[in-house]
Formats: structure tokens, C-alpha cells, sequence
């Protein structure tokens, strides 16, 4: 049986994560001759999660990459935004109908280069999880979303969108407000920006509430991020009709990072400490941080229509399918 | 599947609407543009028959009919599903698109099938929708998209969201040349279309009683703890949200559709 969470996946590790951090507090009250035997108890437990950790996170299969794209302990949206950028200044309010905290928004500092950054954000516990409804964005976040968008081409801000949701907001009140036109729309106000975009997939990159934001010059993935038109479980409730199917409903989506480069959806994959982002995230945040200082070098020199030109061309081409040529040899 | 969606045939005279279950003279059924006579429930148009009442006569010239579906992503069971929608409807895929002329003015079209897999959107209907409104750009004539589909085609994955992307950039080059770009949601309207070229047409017209959503109707419900409004992701409650310029009946949609056209295409050159 394939677990169903990051939480029961990672058990064994975490467990021994514990026991080491025990025995470390341990050591400091024990008297000098013992010290030694447990520092080589503690270097020994250390190999083994490491081990353990190379064994499980080298050949991570689609499944395992949903349950670590979602691990609660994942650095989020903020956590990004705190660690790379000098200064950020969150926005808010649609100037329409009213405020949503499951996307954030502002204007920052990127090696002192100004920016406009937009992303979705999840919570951590409970509370903070009701309060940005999940990640799920409301018709308010995506049209807060354009204003900034907006606002960065009339200053000329580049845009850096961080993508991490399981799905736009399906209820509804986001229904009556129109979810869909949004969403659309967020994506139309992309296309016409004449300046810079670098989106990365940080987590979970779920359907139309991730393209949302994610039409960009540079669409950028984490190792471990996921990217699907529909959430596997939702795929295999649909196939199968048993939402229990989702590790092979997860295979059959090719949503890792991997799949999404081969089929050319995305330019580059970025790299997380050993371990996955949650073990280290400030050095995760650096890898983050790397990527999109050099996505956006490259599109420096570019002016602004061959900004927006170089975005069309680069979603023209996305797609597979065959074309006959001997169109007279129909029928 | 909601039920209503297709008249049964009882005799070669008659047929059974799919709403109201009464019997109808076949003739008069056809003749209102199979349209219930008796309760006016719109019965799902397939494409061709769609083109055949909405644009002139012999004017359709159907282009890029020779895309065809691949399974990228090796699929389970795609190609079968694939094959079978194809002998079923006739088609390669979901779209049928190409030139047509609405009373002599030339326009550029396309029209979904549900009938073919849901009307849903991988590669191939993205491409033709992306075709067609490249098509009205360039030329700087209108777009005719009549929409019917349950979303994007999970069979193709994430290239299959991509679609949404794509299709939505080819609306801002229709924007950006003139050309205007008018959206027709028929039953149903769901989903990844919804939620890309299909809402941000200039204009929005639906047939009476379409389902349009963004989701299906029962993760809206779950993820809901209030009360479902009543007539909910009908296109007369969406229409009401103020999510689309108007409900139009099968009858009415050739003209309003010409009228449209005339005058978005007549402003100073
Ligand atoms: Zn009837």
C-alpha cells in the first residue's frame, strides 16, 4: 500500500531524526568519559539518515513527489520571499470586491533590483491553513494578481511568480464571483506584459489555479515540485471512480518535474538540498534564488516586444499531436 | 452525465425530448433546430449540424483537418478512447474549425463537439482554437467560437493545461490586431475552457439553460458549507452574476451573431 501523506511516507526517517536529536541534548548532561561512545553513536545515526535519505529521496517516483510537494514542512511562498528578496512590501485588495490571502503580492528587492512578485500561499497549521483557504485562490486573488501585474508593466518591475496551489477555489461564492474569468484574465494581462516574467513551481503547480500566474518568459520547477492538469486523485476518481488510485493516476499524469521538461512545458529544473527543500531551506531558498537571478539576466537585454513575443512563441509551440502532409490523400 | 442532454428516437416520425419526455413530430423538432417544441430545451447540436444552421450556405471551408490526437504521455487506454470517439463521431478530434461567411461578412470558426470525448481540450483542439483566433488576427475579421466541453483532456496531462495557456494568448493577439472575438456557450461550458479563451471573448453568448462552470457542480457543493443558489451554473444564473451578455435562443443565435459581427467590425479603419 502506498502511503497517503508526506507525514507517513517519511516515518522512518523522521523517527530517526528524533532519536538524534535526543541523543544530542543528551550529550551535554552526560558525564565526560560517556561522551565519547555517543558521539559515535550520534556520527553512526547520522550515516544511517543519510542513507536513508539517499535511498529514498535518489529515485523518488511520481507518487512520492506528490506527497513531498505537498509536505507540510515545505517552505512556502513567504518563506521564499523572506529569504531571498531584501525587502518586500505586501499589497492587497482587488479594488472590486475584497481581499484574498491565498495569494500575496508586492513589490521587493532582488539584488537591489526592483521586482513585482506574486505567488499562492499555503498555511502551516490549522488556523493559518483556514486563513489562506488552503492555497485555494478566490476570483480576489487572481484579480489582485492583474493589478500588480499591471502595475509592474507601467513601472517596468520584472515579475517573479511562485506557484504552489492545489486548485483555484472551487466553491460557490467563486462560482457567483467568476472563478473561470479570472483565471482567464490573469493569464490574458500575462500575455500583453512588456516586461520580464520568471514564474517557478515551488510545490504544487494544480491546473487552471496554477497557470493562473504561470504564464511567464521562464517557467522554472523544483525538483520535487508537481505540475497537473488535475489532481491525481480527482484523475482517478474520474478514470476509475476511486480517488484511491492516486499513485497510479499520479504515474499516468507524468506530473514531475522531469516529464514537464522532456515534453518542454518548462526550462529548467531547479535543484533542492539533499534531502528535499523542507530538510534545509535556506539552502533551498539560495538554489531559488540562483535560478531566478540567471532567468532573468537572460531576458535583460530584451525589449519589451520581444518580451511579449518571445511568451507567445514559447506557449505557441506547447502541445503534441500529428499533422498529415498529403492532405490530398484524405478520404 | 446529466440527464435531458439527448432526444430518443421513437419511430421514424417521432422523437422523445430528452427534458420534458414529451413526443414530437420529428419534422417540427428538426425544423426548430432540434429544440424541444414543447418545453424549448436545447438539445445538444453536433458540429456539423451547428455550422449547417448558424453560417451560409456552402460557405464553410473546414481547415486543419488534418490534426490528429498522439498519446504523448502513453496513456492508459487513450488510444482507445480515442479510436472510439473517432468512429463515433466521425472526426479526428473535439474542434471542428476553419472560414465560413455570416450574411457575406467573412469570419473565422469553430465549434466544439461534445460527442467527441466530452469536447474536451488536449493539444489538438488547443491548436485548432489557437488557429482560428490567430487566423481572425491576422486577417483582422471576427471570431466564432461556439464552446461545449468538460475541460481539459487529462489524457494529455500537463500538455493539456498548457492549452489553456496557449489558446488564451492567441485571445490577446486578437485583441491587440482588432479582431473581435465572440464566444457562444453551449451545454455544457466547463472547466479548463471556461477558464481560458472561452471568458475572455468580447463577447459572451449562451444558449438557454447551458451548464457552465468551473467546477463540477458537486465539488462546488462539497467544498461549499452555504446553500446552493437555485438555477446554479445554468447560463441564466451566470448570465444573472453578470458573467456573460446574454442568454440567446437557437433561433436567434444566427442573427444576433451577424449582427455582432457587422457592427464590432464596423468601427473607424
Ligand atoms: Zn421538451
Amino acid at each position: 500500500m502506498a502511503a497517503k501523506s508526506w507525514k507517513e511516507w517519511e516515518r522512518p526517517l523522521l523517527e530517526l531524526e528524533q532519536s538524534l536529536a535526543q541523543l544530542r541534548a543528551r550529550i551535554a548532561q552526560e558525564p565526560e568519559h560517556r561522551r565519547e561512545e555517543l558521539l559515535a553513536k550520534v556520527a553512526e545515526y547520522e550515516r544511517r539518515r543519510d542513507q536513508h535519505i539517499q535511498v529514498k529521496y535518489s529515485r523518488l517516483g511520481p507518487w512520492e513527489k506528490v506527497l513531498v510537494a505537498r509536505a507540510e514542512p515545505r517552505p512556502y511562498t513567504l518563506d521564499y520571499i523572506n529569504a531571498i528578496f531584501e525587502e518586500f512590501l505586501e499589497l492587497d485588495g482587488d479594488r472590486l470586491y475584497g481581499s484574498d490571502h491565498a495569494i500575496v503580492g508586492g513589490p521587493a528587492l532582488l539584488h537591489g533590483q526592483a521586482v513585482m512578485v506574486v505567488g499562492h500561499q499555503k498555511g502551516r497549521d490549522i488556523q493559518d491553513r483556514q486563513y489562506r483557504n488552503f492555497a485555494m485562490s478566490k476570483p480576489e486573488g487572481y484579480r489582485k494578481a492583474i493589478r500588480l501585474f499591471e502595475m509592474a508593466d507601467r513601472f517596468g518591475l520584472p515579475v517573479i511568480t511562485f506557484v504552489d496551489t492545489p486548485a483555484a477555489d472551487p466553491g460557490v461564492e467563486s462560482e457567483s464571483r467568476g472563478i473561470s474569468e479570472a483565471i482567464a484574465s490573469s493569464m490574458l494581462c500575462m500575455f500583453g506584459l512588456r516586461v520580464p516574467v520568471v514564474s517557478i513551481v515551488i510545490g504544487e503547480g494544480g491546473s487552471g489555479g496554477a497557470i493562473g500566474i504561470a504564464c511567464a518568459n521562464v517557467v522554472l520547477m523544483q525538483e520535487h515540485a508537481i505540475y497537473s492538469v488535475i489532481p491525481p486523485e480527482g484523475c482517478a476518481a474520474i478514470l476509475w471512480r476511486k480517488p484511491e488510485e492516486g499513485p497510479k493516476a499520479a504515474a499516468a499524469l507524468k506530473l514531475t518535474a522531469t516529464s514537464a521538461l522532456e515534453f518542454d512545458l518548462i526550462d529548467r529544473i531547479v535543484e533542492e538540498p539533499f534531502g528535499g527543500a523542507h530538510r534545509d531551506p535556506l539552502a533551498a531558498a539560495e538554489k531559488v534564488q540562483e535560478a531566478l537571478m540567471t532567468s532573468l539576466q537572460a531576458l535583460d537585454a530584451m525589449s519589451p516586444d520581444a518580451l511579449k513575443a518571445q511568451r507567445y512563441e514559447k506557449f505557441r509551440k506547447m502541445g503534441r499531436f500529428a499533422e498529415a502532409v498529403l492532405a490530398e490523400s484524405r478520404d | 452525465m446529466r440527464l435531458g442532454a439527448k432526444p430518443r428516437a421513437t419511430g421514424d416520425a417521432f422523437i422523445q425530448c430528452a427534458h420534458c419526455r414529451k413526443t414530437l413530430f420529428r419534422r417540427e423538432f428538426e425544423q426548430n433546430l432540434d429544440v424541444c417544441t414543447h418545453c424549448n430545451h436545447h438539445h445538444r447540436l453536433g458540429a456539423a449540424k451547428r455550422i449547417e444552421i448558424t453560417f451560409d450556405p456552402e460557405t464553410f471551408i473546414e481547415l486543419d483537418q488534418d490534426l490528429r490526437s498522439v498519446d504523448p504521455l502513453l496513456f492508459p487506454d487513450y488510444r482507445q478512447k480515442l479510436a472510439d470517439a473517432e468512429t463515433k463521431t466521425g472526426m479526428n478530434d473535439s474542434i471542428v474549425s476553419g472560414m465560413a461567411k455570416l450574411n457575406d461578412q467573412e469570419v473565422s470558426i469553430a465549434v466544439s463537439n461534445f460527442a467527441f470525448m466530452g469536447g474536451s481540450m488536449g493539444s489538438v483542439a488547443g491548436e485548432k482554437i489557437t488557429r482560428t483566433l490567430e487566423r481572425a488576427a491576422d486577417s483582422r475579421i471576427p471570431a466564432i467560437v461556439f464552446c461545449t466541453s468538460g475541460g481539459a483532456r487529462m489524457q494529455e496531462g500537463l500538455l493539456s493545461l498548457m492549452q489553456m495557456a496557449k489558446t488564451t494568448a492567441a485571445v490577446e493577439r486578437c485583441r491587440a490586431a482588432g479582431a473581435p472575438y465572440i464566444a457562444v456557450f453551449t451545454d455544457p461550458t466547463m472547466a479548463g475552457v471556461l477558464a481560458s479563451y472561452a471568458s475572455v471573448a468580447d463577447v459572451i453568448l449562451a444558449e438557454p439553460k447551458s451548464l457552465i462552470g468551473f467546477a463540477g457542480a458537486r465539488v462546488s457543493k462539497q467544498a461549499q458549507v452555504t446553500k446552493v443558489p437555485d438555477g446554479f451554473q445554468t447560463a441564466e444564473f451566470v448570465a444573472k452574476v453578470g458573467m456573460l451578455d446574454r442568454v440567446v435562443h437557437r433561433r436567434d443565435l444566427r442573427r444576433t451573431l451577424s449582427s455582432l459581427c457587422r457592427m464590432l467590425a464596423g468601427g473607424r479603419k
